[in-house]
């Protein structure tokens, strides 16, 4: 095992964590993508530093690990706010309206899709079909699914999150 | 032991459960409980109904009775009016949209009485955390009989009797796919069952694992003693836990049982799955990309062949099914091949379930024999197109598929003919749309997908795909310019030809068949600056025409920002200062008065 990590963003119980992970896939064939998922669990992101530290525990090359972290989606590179926003951007939602509810969180807000809000409290993200298209358009806030939004609910709803 | 008199069958499926599905199940229980009811009457939570726009809906057994949109409030008042006095709850039953009539049992209701379950037959009837009531519905029997009665060849031969082909889309013959593989030499083959349901708006495959998982592991243990192969996977998105989890209750009771494992049934035969978790990415349901992904490494497509039942997963013999070809599987080797292509078109045997969401009433899941037609699977289940307006086009298939028109809806489900109309039978999606979806803006939408998704291996893909983004911004802009049109179509056919995957020489059907077929709406854009739907936010002034205007203030009241000025027997006016364009006040004007 090599020296821990130190990053403001990792504290360590996550480090902890993160070589338990790392331990117990280190000789699996294949086993990249879930320690890479694993290990953004529990640190909420993937820090570029941490990919690092990952591939060097896993014995696969640095640039292979990061290629594998960048293609998938599910991977964020960049810290996410106190409260994730994801705006399903599957063709149910789209057409009914779910362009619109982005527009007026980012109005609100001054978020892009992909942004963090200055006090951190939200981020927003755009994520594909949750196959749950009978609610939609359908927001994701944390781990609280909102169905049948609109641009004139969505920031009610979205008061209720500090 | 108590007798239990009734089981409430409660949706625990992904949307019921987002509409409070397991609170209604707590209050439930509560209420029997204090009513002294608990003992006889059973809440029992199951896979996803289908039924998901009336959410959380509840089956009464034994009468079949439906309850829908059940909220905290209401428990009380149901279970004392139904369960304690025996009267059915009239105010949580469903009510026909056009003949205001309640409907009480589930199976004269329009949506469920056109349908035909084979897929989903056990959808709403067992738990699907508890592998004995899978087996009580003959769970299993397939597998029984495939292990110890068929040979591999025989197997083979049922599945081939019974033409079924492969439900993710492409439609390719399954019993061919197997034989293939099990011709392929070598000791070590793989069994694949694709679950990473990337279209969006398709959630068949979810529903499916949510419902009954158990039906798609019989379907990949008959398929592994078809092939002998002893090691399966199944490649699910992260983005279904609901699904995940159930698999894996699925998986540890099928393996205590001992119908996976060492030496299954007695048989000799050994064979075990391994639940493989997506990472969010849509090249990943083509076959040899989800094979680079289970390896661990980028989900980027190869040139076939090989193909991967000669080299899959690992570069050994592999064969990668569908959810819902998998969960056929047991019934064509319990009730033969026969009895499944007994139904069907010629060329197209058996059901299919779609995904019906959109612009329709009756938004679920629908499952229909093979030949019914799309009209009937809009109107007569889905209930056609709420708030009076006026369908459109129907799109299927997602991203690689089309839109079909007015004027094709007689179509039948069937592989070619719904090619023929330039769309794809896909994988279910069935996504409708009324007079305010923007062709255009539909076809942008896709581009926008499919772009996004490319996997960067091959230049049509990648930049072809991104220059028709770039004119498809354009038009929907205001900027487009007549000779976009051509260029559209030249970028198209030439990606189709070239790009090296699935992926991208189906990207662009999205953008040909809203040609082929809305050529006007294209026109409009490029010519008079004009969105015909109005959601092309660009090419609206945000004005509100006096002549239309019915004064009635609907738009006042729904817009959030205080943009609009209004006042009794007056037509409204738009502050462009504090409108932020979110089209809300479009939205619910019912005369179409701003523009």
């Amino acid at each position: 095992m090599n020296e821990n990590l130190q990053h403001s963003d990792i504290n360590n119980d996550m480090m902890a964590g993160v070589n338990e992970i790392i331990s117990l896939n280190r000789n699996k064939p294949g086993a990249s993508i879930t320690v890479l998922r694993k290990c953004q669990d529990v640190v909420g992101y993937l820090p570029v530093e941490l990919v690092g530290y990952i591939s060097r525990g896993l014995n696969i090359s640095e640039s292979e690990l990061f290629g594998i972290a960048s293609f998938y989606s599910l991977f964020s590179m960049k810290p996410k706010g106190k409260n994730v926003i994801k705006i399903c951007m599957g063709t149910a939602c789209y057409v009914k309206g779910i362009k619109e509810v982005m527009n007026r969180i980012g109005n609100a807000y001054g978020i892009r899709e992909g942004g963090i809000t200055d006090d951190k409290r939200f981020s927003i993200e755009s994520v594909r079909c949750l196959g749950a298209c009978g609610l939609a358009p359908v927001m994701v806030v944390n781990q609280d699914i909102h169905g049948a939004m609109s641009s004139d609910k969505v920031l009610d709803v979205l008061e209720k999150y500090h | 032991m108590n007798k239990i008199r009734t089981q409430l069958m409660l949706c625990g499926g992904t949307g019921c459960h987002s509409t409070g599905s397991l609170a209604v199940k707590e209050a439930l229980n509560s209420e029997l409980k204090r009513r002294g009811l608990h003992e006889e009457t059973q809440v029992i939570e199951t896979g996803c109904n289908g039924f998901c726009a009336v959410g959380p809906v509840m089956l009464v057994h034994p009468e079949g009775i439906f309850y829908q949109k059940l909220t905290l409030d209401e428990i009380p008042k149901l279970v004392e009016e139904h369960f304690l006095k025996g009267r059915p709850y009239k105010k949580l039953q469903y009510v026909e949209p056009a003949s205001k009539e309640t409907i009480p049992i589930m199976n004269d209701i329009p949506f469920f009485a056109h349908q035909m379950f084979w897929v989903m037959r056990n959808k709403g009837i067992i738990d699907p955390e508890v592998i004995d009531e899978y087996i009580a519905r003959d769970g299993y029997f397939g597998a029984a009989k495939a292990l110890k009665e068929l040979t591999p060849d025989q197997i083979i031969e049922e599945v081939k009797t019974s033409c079924i082909r492969g439900r993710g889309g492409a439609g390719f013959p399954t019993g061919l796919k197997w034989q293939f593989a099990k011709a392929s030499p070598g000791d070590v083959k793989y069994v694949l069952c694709n679950a990473d349901e990337g279209d969006p708006g398709a959630f068949m495959d979810r529903s499916v694992l949510e419902a009954d998982p158990h039906s798609v592991l019989e379907g990949m243990i008959i398929a592994a003693k078809a092939i002998n192969s002893h090691q399966g996977f199944i490649y699910v998105r992260t983005e279904y836990p609901l699904a995940i989890k159930r698999l894996e209750i699925a998986i540890k009771q099928a393996r205590e049982y001992g119908l996976l494992g060492k030496d299954i049934l007695g048989s000799g035969f050994d064979f075990d799955i391994e639940i493989y978790q997506g990472a969010g990415a849509f090249v990943c349901g083509e076959e040899t990309a989800l094979m680079r992904s289970i390896e661990g490494k980028r989900g980027m497509p190869r040139p076939r062949p090989p193909f991967p039942a000669h080299k899959g997963l690992w570069d050994k013999p592999s064969v990668l099914n569908n959810v819902e070809t998998l969960a056929n599987i047991a019934q064509i080797i319990v009730n033969g091949g026969k009895w499944y292509a007994s139904v069907g078109t010629e060329t197209s045997k058996g059901t299919k379930v779609f995904a019906l969401s959109g612009a329709v009433n009756n938004i679920g899941l629908v499952e229909v024999p093979m030949g019914t037609t799309l009209r009937s699977i809009i109107f007569d289940i889905g209930g056609g197109i709420p708030k009076k307006r006026k369908f459109k086009a129907v799109q299927l298939g997602g991203p690689s598929g089309g839109c079909v028109p007015e004027q094709y809806l007689d179509t039948p489900v069937d592989y070619e003919a719904i090619a023929k109309v330039g769309a794809i039978m896909g994988s279910g999606g069935a996504i409708v749309m009324d007079e305010n979806s923007c062709m255009v803006d539909m076809a942008r939408f896709f581009m926008d997908f499919i772009q996004d998704e490319s996997c960067g291996k091959c230049t049509p893909c990648r930049e072809g795909t991104r220059r028709i983004l770039e004119i498809l911004n354009k038009i929907c802009d205001g900027k487009g310019e007549p000779e976009d049109i051509e260029s559209l179509k030249h970028l198209s056919y030439i990606i189709k030809d070239s790009a090296l995957c699935g992926l991208g020489q189906t990207g662009p059907n999205p953008v040909l068949s809203t040609l082929r077929y809305f050529i006007d709406e294209y026109n409009a854009h490029i010519y008079e600056k004009r969105c015909p739907a109005k959601r092309c936010v660009a090419l609206l002034k945000f004005e509100i025409d006096p002549e239309i205007c019915t004064k009635c203030g609907l738009c006042f009241k729904s817009c959030p920002t205080g943009a609009i000025e209004w006042k009794k027997k007056e037509v409204a006016r738009i502050d462009k200062s504090k409108c932020v364009q979110c089209l809300t006040c479009f939205d619910r004007c019912r005369f179409g008065s701003i523009f």
